[in-house]
């Protein structure tokens, strides 16, 4: 038995997750996305990953398309500090491809200009 | 210098209510901006977590504020940027100071949406030294997020509102070794969900009713003690703990920004820190409206959005019609709730009246009363904790014949 | 080659070196720290003292009441803050009352013009915060209050301008006596020098024994301070005292030239010059200043900080020629040495003329462009400088409305700021409400534009003080 807070919206539920075997028991939640959040933590759990890349002038925010593996974080992060952004780009433009070999983008989380 | 809405402040509150000031068909209306971009402190809060209740998805803070800017572009709002407003009058002239000089807008509302800062160490009378690499959190947000700098490698971070613990995180992202979370409170100040996913997950601890009681390092920070502290928020003796680090973050808590509304001479809210306001989110002051962090501080830029509409289309019905008829009930605080936003209740004219109020700590099974003088709605919540602000909704119905809003909150100690 | 050698840029060191900038000599400031003001200079009360407290027939006495006619002209010349707010000291019953009148006669004795009892009536009359168990007051006209780094930095930049070299992060470790005097800093540089004057504050004793001197020691007294926002402007009109004892002048509550309250100075023996703070001095602070003052609204504390105040075993301060010359020894200057300053400052330099045979300069320029009063100006003059200077019309420190057009000044006007306490306590930038939260970054970035250094090269005040410590990402 796990006791967990549900990340997934501000409302915190606290969770109570068991593996059982078929699956996993979660109480507590308010919402479907809480049970999908547990039954995740106990199996692959996964977390969207924020930071920013360099760019000629400045920062820009990017974040990943959608949650990766927690275990690959770090991995991520190294990736991301390699990067540098070169060219104008939009939100939701794609940085760096498939960045956790699942398919996950790194996408830009703010329109960037690059100086005249 | 003529305009009929000027909005101070182009952070998401005020971009909100110049968007909504718009649409209510108040087409000239001016934000004006202190920094070169618009979007507030949202610029630099690159985590995710926002929009998720305004607009069902999981944004970023630049994400979000885009959306808005997006909004406020396609409208033709103007921005008038790297302008610093230094002064307002109760006759809604507003001083502003750019790179053209001083110069003064005449304005048939104002909406006042200055955000709000942090709370400094300075206040905290800590004892030791004032070495370099003691910065708040958000000061660390900016260099990390905005400047491309990590401030330290070793950090202690007093205080468990939500930028420390997000920038526990995005500290321990970057490289850096964060050690521990200290809370003077018995309780987390910010949201249980930023404990899991900024503490737990990279196992940093939280010592919840401690404290920095002495900071070491002649040039830069070299280390801190800490210490227990008791009920009374004094230090235990024989409970220190010493950490070595380069760094100290601070994050004790926000304060609306609210000295051009004192100069307006409007009176603050001891509670809130922020304008006295009714419904429509107008303070005492005719035509001048308040709404976001510099009204009071929030944990979800969602409700300050919302908050924001209200504003906006308040002002602009102000500044078609002047000064509407209201009939005003007090909002009161019962037990356990700290403070209630809007102080006053719009009775009539104004249909459905939701209000916001921080309950002062934390607990379980919580039973929500709403007495009007007319009769008492109940609500139910499984948890309320002072760090997560709450709302309730009164329809026009349960307002009608009301003399007074009060709310208190019951429940079994968490 | 050097006339002389003002070793130490406190107050004292400054104010020297723009006296001695009239004559015909050529000057080098000697400083150990980053910056000018890094000591006492720095951290202290910014009390013009009326002159009532020192013994009669000291230099002390002497010094205060002459500084405290010089202050107003000299902070004129130099467009630095200073106001004549007058001092109260309170005293509660008989026997403080006795005091009160042996204060008054020795302060007229020692000259100082004006002083009156004030009945209590007259004390709430004039200060409504008072505290209601003051029964009397002793009230000093001519006292004042001024702030001590600005007048440190604007003196210092008055000497530069007219030809005086400022030595920053020289470490005096060696002085060599031949025909001439050799002076070398612990990084290796040296300066050569005709004359030197010792004013290097609490290491005084430390310079004046590289030069054979060991005729006095120098003990350290720390004082703490709290700091209250402008928010608690006009609790008190006056500097507030209570009557001296053994110990000294105690804690005081008073304005400051920008408005703040000062509460302040503890006062604790120490063997180091370490500028920590007790933890025991928060309750002793307030506690001492609740007994003085009503209504203080301590939650509008923006800071706290300690300054060590360096005395000498004699009690009084030492101005005299060393019998290890070519050395002059300004030391043991505690209270009150900031307003004694510009009395000092002549004394030495006349001293000083005298001894190498200089003639005043006739191009000599006492005065100093300031913009330190920007944000007091009115609109129409503030127009005209933004005019001139986009600049001027970009506030960067929101709390304290300091503008990018002052920073830059403070960057380049003498003696340039280096780190971003220079920069702070030159323009005010960070001093504020928030304490520098919002403005530190784009400080930081002027900084290094600027003077063409990185980000991680800005400094707080100096050597290993580095902002960002973490690199970057």
């Amino acid at each position: 038995m796990r006791e967990l807070i549900c990340i997934e919206c501000p409302r915190g539920c606290r969770l109570l997750a068991e593996k059982t075997e078929n699956g996993v028991n979660v109480t507590g939640n308010f919402c479907p996305k809480g049970k999908a959040y547990a039954q995740a933590e106990l199996t692959e759990p996964r977390r969207v990953l924020t930071s920013t890349v360099r760019a000629k002038d400045c920062m820009v925010p990017v974040k990943t398309d959608r949650p990766v593996k927690k275990e690959l974080i770090f991995a991520l992060m190294q990736k991301i500090r390699g990067a540098k952004l070169l060219k104008n780009a939009e939100i939701g433009d794609i940085i760096i491809e498939n960045i956790d070999g699942e398919g996950t983008n790194l996408v830009a989380a703010a329109p960037y200009t690059a100086e005249k | 210098m003529n305009r009929d809405i000027v909005v101070i402040g182009g952070g998401p509150a005020g971009l909100a209510a110049a968007i909504a000031a718009y649409d209510a068909g108040c087409k000239n209306v001016l934000v004006v901006e202190r920094e070169s971009e618009a979007g507030g402190v949202l610029k630099q809060c690159i985590h995710s977590g926002f929009g998720l209740t305004r607009f069902g998805e999981n944004l970023t803070g630049p994400e979000y504020a885009h959306r808005f800017l997006a909004e406020a572009e396609k409208r033709g709002i103007e921005i008038l940027k790297n302008t610093f407003v230094t002064g307002l009058s109760a006759q809604k002239e507003v001083t502003c100071m750019n790179e053209s000089g001083i110069f003064r807008i005449r304005a048939k509302a104002v909406i006042l949406a200055m955000g709000c800062r942090e709370r400094s160490k300075g206040a905290l009378n800590i004892a030791g030294t004032r070495p370099a690499g003691l910065l708040s959190a958000g000061t660390a947000q900016k260099y990390v997020n905005i400047k491309g700098l990590l401030p330290g490698k070793r950090v202690v971070i007093l205080g468990s509102g939500d930028i420390g613990l997000i920038m526990a995180r995005r500290l321990t992202l970057e490289g850096a070794k964060v050690l521990c979370v200290c809370e003077i409170m018995p309780h987390s100040s910010g949201l249980r969900r930023n404990i899991a996913q900024c503490l737990d997950d990279f196992g940093i601890p939280l010592y919840l009713s401690h404290t920095i009681v002495e900071i070491e390092g002649d040039t830069r920070a070299s280390g801190v003690t800490v210490a227990a502290v008791d009920e009374n928020k004094n230090p235990v003796p024989g409970t220190e703990k010493h950490f070595d680090c380069d760094t100290v973050l601070f994050s004790v808590g926000l304060i609306p920004e609210n000295e051009l509304t004192k100069r307006a001479g409007l009176r603050l809210d001891g509670r809130t820190k922020g304008a006295f306001v009714d419904g429509d989110r107008e303070t005492q002051i005719e035509g001048i409206f308040a709404c976001g962090n510099v009204l009071h501080v929030h944990d979800l830029v969602d409700f300050v959005s919302e908050e924001a509409e209200i504003a906006g289309r308040a002002a602009a019905a102000y500044v078609r019609g002047g000064e509407k008829q209201k009939e005003l009930i007090p909002a009161e605080c019962g037990e356990n709730v700290s403070y209630i936003l809007p102080q006053s209740v719009n009775k009539k004219e104004s249909g459905a009246q939701k209000l916001f109020f921080r309950v002062k700590r934390a607990l379980k099974n919580a039973v929500i009363e709403a007495e009007t003088g007319a009769g008492t709605k109940v609500f139910r919540r499984i948890a309320v904790a002072p760090g997560e602000m709450e709302n309730i909704v009164l329809s026009a119905e349960e307002l009608v014949n009301a003399q007074k809003v009060k709310i208190s909150v019951r429940g079994e100690q968490r | 080659m050097f006339d002389v050698a003002v070793i130490g840029a406190g107050v004292i060191g400054a104010m020297i070196a723009r006296e001695l900038a009239r004559y015909d000599l050529r000057v080098a400031v000697l400083e150990k720290e980053a910056d000018a003001a890094a000591g006492a200079s720095r951290a202290n009360s910014g009390i013009v003292h009326a002159g009532f407290d020192a013994a009669e027939g000291s230099l002390k006495a002497k010094f205060n009441v002459e500084g405290n006619r010089l202050m107003a002209g000299v902070c004129e010349e130099l467009g630095v803050e200073y106001k004549n707010n007058g001092s109260v000291v309170l005293a509660f019953g008989k026997e403080q009352e006795g005091t009160l009148h042996t204060l008054l006669r020795r302060g007229e004795a020692n000259g100082v013009k004006g002083l009156k009892i004030l009945s209590r009536e007259e004390l709430f009359e004039r200060e409504p915060n008072a505290s209601r168990n003051a029964t009397a007051a002793l009230f000093a006209p001519t006292g004042g209050i001024v702030c001590p780094y600005g007048l440190t930095f604007a003196a210092l930049g008055n000497a530069m301008d007219n030809g005086a070299e400022f030595f920053p992060d020289f470490e005096l470790v060696r002085a060599e006596k031949g025909d001439t005097l050799r002076l070398f800093s612990a990084d290796g540089r040296e300066i050569e020098a005709k004359y030197a004057v010792n004013c290097a504050g609490a290491g005084a004793a430390k310079i004046a024994r590289l030069f054979g001197d060991t005729s006095f020691t120098i003990g350290a007294r720390k004082g703490e301070y709290i700091l209250l926002d402008s928010a608690a402007d006009g609790l008190v009109k006056s500097t507030v005292f209570t009557v001296p004892t053994a110990a000294g002048k105690g804690v005081l509550v008073t304005p400051t030239v920008d408005q703040n309250v000062l509460i302040g100075p503890t006062s604790v023996e120490e063997n180091t010059f370490e500028t920590s703070i007790r933890r025991a001095a928060f309750a002793e602070l307030i506690s001492k200043a609740k007994a003085m003052c009503e209504n203080i609204p301590f939650g509008e504390t923006i800071t706290s900080f300690a300054g060590v105040r360096a005395y000498c075993d004699r009690h009084d301060f030492i101005l005299e020629e060393s019998a290890a010359a070519p050395l002059f020894n300004a030391a043991g200057i505690e209270s009150p040495g900031l307003t004694s300053a510009p009395a000092i400052g002549r004394y030495v330099a006349e001293k000083t003329a005298a001894r190498l045979g200089a003639k005043r300069k006739e191009n000599f320029s006492p005065k100093r462009k300031s913009y330190f009063f920007f944000r007091k100006l009115s609109d129409e003059k503030k127009n005209e400088i933004i005019a001139a200077d986009p600049d001027f019309g970009k506030i960067v420190c929101r709390c304290e409305s300091v503008t990018l057009g002052e920073i830059l000044y403070a960057l380049r006007a003498n003696p340039p700021a280096r780190t971003i306490d220079g920069v702070k306590l030159r323009t005010r930038a960070g001093m504020g409400r928030c304490q520098s939260g919002f403005c530190q970054p784009s400080v930081l970035e002027t900084i290094c534009k600027e003077r063409g250094i990185g980000p991680l090269e800005v400094t707080k005040n100096g050597k290993h003080s580095e902002i960002i410590a973490g690199g970057e990402i």
